[in-house]
């Protein structure tokens, strides 16, 4: 089976984060990037899906040149092939997004079976893309997918609700957006880094348009404070610590 | 939470292992009211102990570095925080087998044991997941281990608790340092301010930050250190404890692999210096992980991982095997890559702790809270004086420039006389135009340039031909010149003129000036007018402070004279200690006037051929300084010599020292002058005469008599040190500092090697030579005497060895050679009666 998995490189951030002067921007002079961690859950979903049935993986982003990084991540626990659609430097707001993915997946002429997509980015949070790219190409979406199975060409996707799951069952071809706790990805092994190097990487201009959303600017919710409370030092503190662990209902 | 107080005998700023340390060596010592502070929450405010990867290496090439990591291994030992592991050293280059045999000799001269070169198939018995196909050797050294260095700051700063001494606040942080008067009085945190009558900077790279709300600098840069983690490894899975097997520095690819429990963690030394300014590393609350553990950036590490494959295919090319955590952990570096220890020149009371790692923390903070105490550390550590940089030194440019430039060198061959190539020609003499169109090969002085060697003298190497002592090894040779020896020669034979710019000078005048200098010198300083005195300064305790000469100028005018690289350290010791009243004024002169030495037996007739005086021996003795006219210059002309020669230093105002090169240039050309380096002066001039050079053969940790340095009297006036140097006087010198010579320099290859300094003296038998106070017997200095045909070894060796005529060896390079002692104390090999300098 064929399976593509959209990212979007995101700021690692801290328990505070930093603006630019405008507030347009996050800070990310001292940060790190890394892949959005619903989608960090897609890749590994997908190579364990190609390695249970066979086929090959090819993962997508839309974002800077530096954004290779994160595709060079994902191919270092396996995924086989990357496309970059490479902006430069405006924003691509989530109809934008998903068109320049629709045009590239169309482009690309890979039959996929799969689209796999993180439920929702950890920047910008916005939960559409995978649902606008599943309505573009008129195929069934499924999001907040936190357990995914394949058998005879139908995909099984559990979906967290309160009080309980739901479960559906969808043809091939069709769209999943997946969230943290589906799985547990993996690290990256040497070799899988060294072998990443060398994989294929096509580069692609993706045409930017006014999707119509206009971004005011960025705010920090209010801090919160943190009260510490400490329960005792030695043996003596034990029966605290069991009182404690009973309160919060993990006896 | 409890309230901070009002008032602290010393704040220590942080609480990573440098803060608590320092907390619990102080309260080791009796201070008590120490308030300890940091942003960030223990026990790991986020600095670079929390991501250190903690382990110990014991060799290194410096003394005293080896010395505070030998002390720092013993206080973690005793605080149960240590696991010996052994460590292994590997090499891919032939240039490396031989480094290894250097690094051995090092730790043979610093007392360390159990270290042995192994075989490639040696080195895979003791770590069998090695590729021992691409190694050509092993450097292996038992005592080698890891700590848990968080645990042990914790412990230290509680026994510093229990015994009321200390009081610690985490998550405050400061905002202000006051200084009033030059001296350190209030701090001001986010949760108040308290008065502090002492304050120890400890907060590693943040330090410099710290140090400029006060006023003063701490020269250092936050860089990257390239670290990632894998597991879990099948092979290290059932390991008790943290690690077991060796740690291995793959030495050639700067890089290392290290068990931490069933990970194996990669660093790296290779990449690309990444440096930081410490203003942008993010507070802990806007870091991903801790403030000290950047972003990993993979580009960096990736030419690593190739070269780490080679070498640990098995661990490392398991697919299995996951890098589970990478950093670009941020350490401090320094522009010549020593630590920043001390009171800060620009602020009283406010000492700086900064750019020290794990493996020396604890040896430290008890040398720097023994100095605190009583001015007197029992490991000497001149080389990590923050009084040791001059203002050029602490600029951005020159701390980001040299510490990039040292980064790749972590794990370099480097060789002793090694230059620096970034940022040089900062200080340039007077004489700098005429040196470089003379082909002068100039090497670095604390940011002066000054001529090594000239090319433009290899015409002398036809006219001294075997005299000039050809080095046939390359080591030996690197860096290095004969023109040096040929030099040499035509100075002894004829003159030669030497560019001594670089002296650090300052002016003592007032009304309290003699009684100063009398105060600080071990000499008498109430001589007559127009004497010069060659002295040394001691501490309270009769270690060696300085090694210098004084000029007395007027009743209350005196001028001090220093080596470059003592100068700015020389300069704070006078400055601490002067009267309080305003009696005595200390103003550096350095940069006012150049100095150019005139020595030779002919050294008479050219001066006399310029200047307008007498400078026979009746009407200008030696050891007496008068000003001269040289033309229109008024010459300060001082009769003295580090090299053993009738001669002279001329002092002239900076902006006529080119005048003064050209005119002594030309008149020297009858007397066949040749311009001499400082080769020359610096090493084999001196080392014939038995004179000694700070820092070298002259340190803290020995004192006049052991070097051979007591006066005939004691003057009666009071100075520092003066009880204890009575005391020294009567008590038999646990060692003595000798001149010994090579016998045979032949190696087993049949090339001539020659021992370049810091190497062990052994006995016949090749044992390490211990004295009586436990120190060993290290060579100290070394270089030619080609006027002596001999290659000259300086070093303190017990009375027993002593003695003219002792057998002995020194060890070079994994071999030993013959050497007896040829003169003990200051008596010089050449011209012993001193004929010369009194011509």
């Amino acid at each position: 089976m064929n399976i593509l998995i959209c990212i979007k490189r995101v700021p690692v951030v801290g328990r505070k984060i930093q603006f630019t002067a405008d507030a347009q921007e996050i800070d990310t002079s001292s940060m790190g990037f890394a892949i959005s961690p619903h989608e960090g859950c897609a890749v590994e979903e997908a190579v364990r899906l190609i390695e249970k049935h066979g086929g090959a993986a090819t993962v997508l982003t839309l974002g800077p040149v530096e954004a290779e990084e994160q595709l060079r991540d994902a191919m270092a626990i396996g995924v086989d092939r990357a496309l970059h659609l490479q902006t430069d430097g405006r924003e691509f707001d989530p109809i934008a997004t998903a068109n320049a993915i629709v045009d590239a997946v169309r482009a690309d002429g890979t039959p996929f079976d799969l689209l796999l997509f993180g439920n929702e980015a950890a920047d910008t949070g916005d939960y559409q893309v995978g649902v606008r790219v599943a309505h573009a190409l008129g195929l069934p979406c499924v999001t907040g997918v936190t357990a995914l199975e394949i058998h005879d060409g139908r995909a099984t996707a559990h979906r967290q609700v309160p009080g309980g799951v739901e479960i559906y069952e969808v043809a091939l071809p069709a769209v999943i957006a997946v969230k943290d706790g589906i799985n547990f990805p993996r690290f990256p092994s040497l070799p899988g880094r060294l072998k990443a190097k060398k994989k294929p990487l096509v580069t692609i201009e993706p045409t930017w348009q006014n999707g119509g959303l206009q971004k005011t600017s960025l705010l920090n919710p209010p801090e919160e404070t943190h009260q510490v409370v400490i329960l005792g030092k030695g043996p003596e503190a034990a029966p605290k610590v069991v009182d404690l662990l009973a309160e919060l209902g993990l006896l | 939470m409890s309230a901070l107080p009002s008032h602290a005998r010393v704040v220590v700023i942080g609480a990573g292992i440098v803060g608590n340390s320092m907390a619990y060596h102080l309260a080791k010592l009796g201070w008590r009211d120490i308030v300890q502070l940091d942003k960030g929450p223990l026990p790991n405010p986020g600095g670079s102990t929390g991501h250190a990867s903690n382990f110990i290496f014991l060799v290194d090439h410096s003394k005293e570095m080896t010395k505070f990591t030998l002390d720092s291994v013993k206080q973690y030992k005793e605080l149960g925080v240590f696991t010996q592991s052994g460590g292994i050293e590997v090499s891919r280059t032939p240039e490396r087998v031989e480094e290894f045999k250097r690094r051995i000799t090092s730790g043979k001269a610093w007392g360390i044991e159990d270290m042995h070169l192994l075989t490639p198939r040696q080195v895979k018995d003791l770590v069998p997941y090695l590729n021992e196909k691409i190694i050509l050797s092993g450097f292996y050294t038992k005592g080698i281990g890891t700590v848990d260095s968080l645990r042990a700051g914790t412990l230290m700063r509680e026994h510093a608790q229990k015994i009321g001494a200390l009081q610690t606040f985490a998550n405050t942080e400061i905002t202000g340092l006051q200084v009033e008067n030059g001296r350190i009085t209030w701090v001001e945190t986010n949760r108040g301010n308290l008065r502090a009558e002492i304050v120890v900077i400890a907060c590693g790279l943040w330090s410099p930050r710290l140090a400029r709300m006060a006023g003063a600098h701490i020269p250092l840069t936050p860089a990257v250190h390239q670290m990632i983690s894998v597991g879990p490894v099948p092979e290290l899975m059932d390991t008790i404890g943290e690690i077991k097997f060796p740690i291995v520095r793959d030495m050639d690819t700067n890089m290392y692999e290290r068990q931490h429990g069933s990970d194996m963690e990669v660093g790296s030394y290779a990449h690309r210096p990444i440096l930081w300014d410490p203003d942008d590393v993010p507070s802990n609350e806007q870091a991903a992980l801790s403030p000290t553990e950047a972003p990993f950036t993979q580009k960096d590490f990736d030419p690593q991982l190739e070269q780490a494959l080679e070498l640990i295919p098995d661990i490392l090319g398991n697919e299995k095997v996951g890098i589970r955590y990478a950093i670009n952990g941020l350490l401090s570096l320094t522009p010549d890559g020593f630590p920043i220890l001390g009171e800060t020149p620009e602020v009283k009371n406010l000492w700086s702790v900064a750019a020290v790692w794990i493996k020396e923390a604890p040896g430290i903070a008890r040398a720097v809270a023994e100095w605190m105490t009583d001015g007197n550390p029992e490991i000497d550590p001149s080389g990590s004086d923050i009084a040791r940089f001059y203002p050029h030194q602490r600029t951005k440019t020159h701390v980001n420039a040299r510490s990039a430039e040292g980064f790749n060198k972590t794990y370099g061959i480097v060789h002793p006389r090694e230059q620096w190539a970034s940022n040089r020609n900062v200080r340039l003499s007077p004489y700098y135009e005429r040196e470089k169109a003379l082909g002068a090969a100039f090497y670095e002085a604390m940011g002066w340039e000054r001529p090594q060697w000239y090319e433009s003298n290899a015409k002398l190497l036809d006219e001294f031909g075997e005299r000039v002592m050809h080095r046939q090894a390359e080591w030996d040779a690197r860096w290095w010149s004969p023109i040096i020896n040929a030099e040499h020669l035509a100075m002894r034979e004829r003159v030669g003129m030497v560019d001594l710019s670089a002296f650090a000078i300052f002016e003592i005048q007032g009304a309290g000036a003699l009684a100063f200098m009398q105060k600080m010198a071990v000499n008498q300083m109430d001589t007559p007018i127009g004497r010069v005195t060659y002295t040394n300064f001691l501490n309270e305790h009769g270690g060696i402070k300085a090694d210098l000469t004084i000029m007395r100028l007027g009743q209350n005018h005196f001028r001090v004279v220093t080596g470059a690289f003592d100068g700015a350290r020389d300069k704070k010791w006078l400055t601490d200690h002067l009267p309080t009243d305003g009696s005595v004024t200390l103003t550096d002169v350095t940069a006012a006037y150049s100095t150019l030495g005139v020595w030779g037996p002919q050294a008479r007739a050219v001066l006399q051929s310029i200047g307008e005086t007498d400078f026979s021996n009746q009407a200008f003795p030696f050891g007496t300084c008068r000003y001269v006219d040289f033309g229109t210059l008024q010459v300060l002309a001082s009769r003295i010599s580090y090299v053993g020669e009738l001669g002279w230093e001329l002092y002239v105002s900076f902006e006529q020292g080119a005048r003064l090169w050209d005119m002594v240039y030309e008149a020297g050309q009858q007397f066949g002058i040749a311009p001499v380096g400082i080769g020359v002066y610096g090493t084999t001039g001196r080392l014939e005469k038995a004179y000694r050079l700070y820092g070298s053969d002259l340190e803290m940790e020995f004192n006049l008599v052991e070097a051979g340095m007591t006066r005939p009297k004691v003057k009666a006036e009071d100075f520092i040190g003066k009880a204890a140097y009575m005391k020294q006087r009567e008590t038999p010198p646990a060692a003595l500092l000798c001149s010994l010579t090579m016998d045979d320099p032949t190696s087993s290859s049949g090339i001539k090697r020659f021992p370049q300094g810091r190497e062990p003296i052994l006995t016949l038998d090749g044992n390490i030579i211990t004295d009586a106070r436990g120190r060993n017997s290290y060579v100290t200095s070394a270089g030619a005497g080609p006027s002596l045909g001999k290659y000259i070894l300086m070093s303190y060796l017990p009375p027993e060895y002593a003695k003219v005529g002792a057998k002995l060896k020194v060890e070079y390079f994994g071999e030993r050679y013959p050497v007896t002692v040829a003169a003990v104390g200051a008596t010089p090999l050449f011209d012993p009666e001193n004929k010369r300098i009194k011509a």
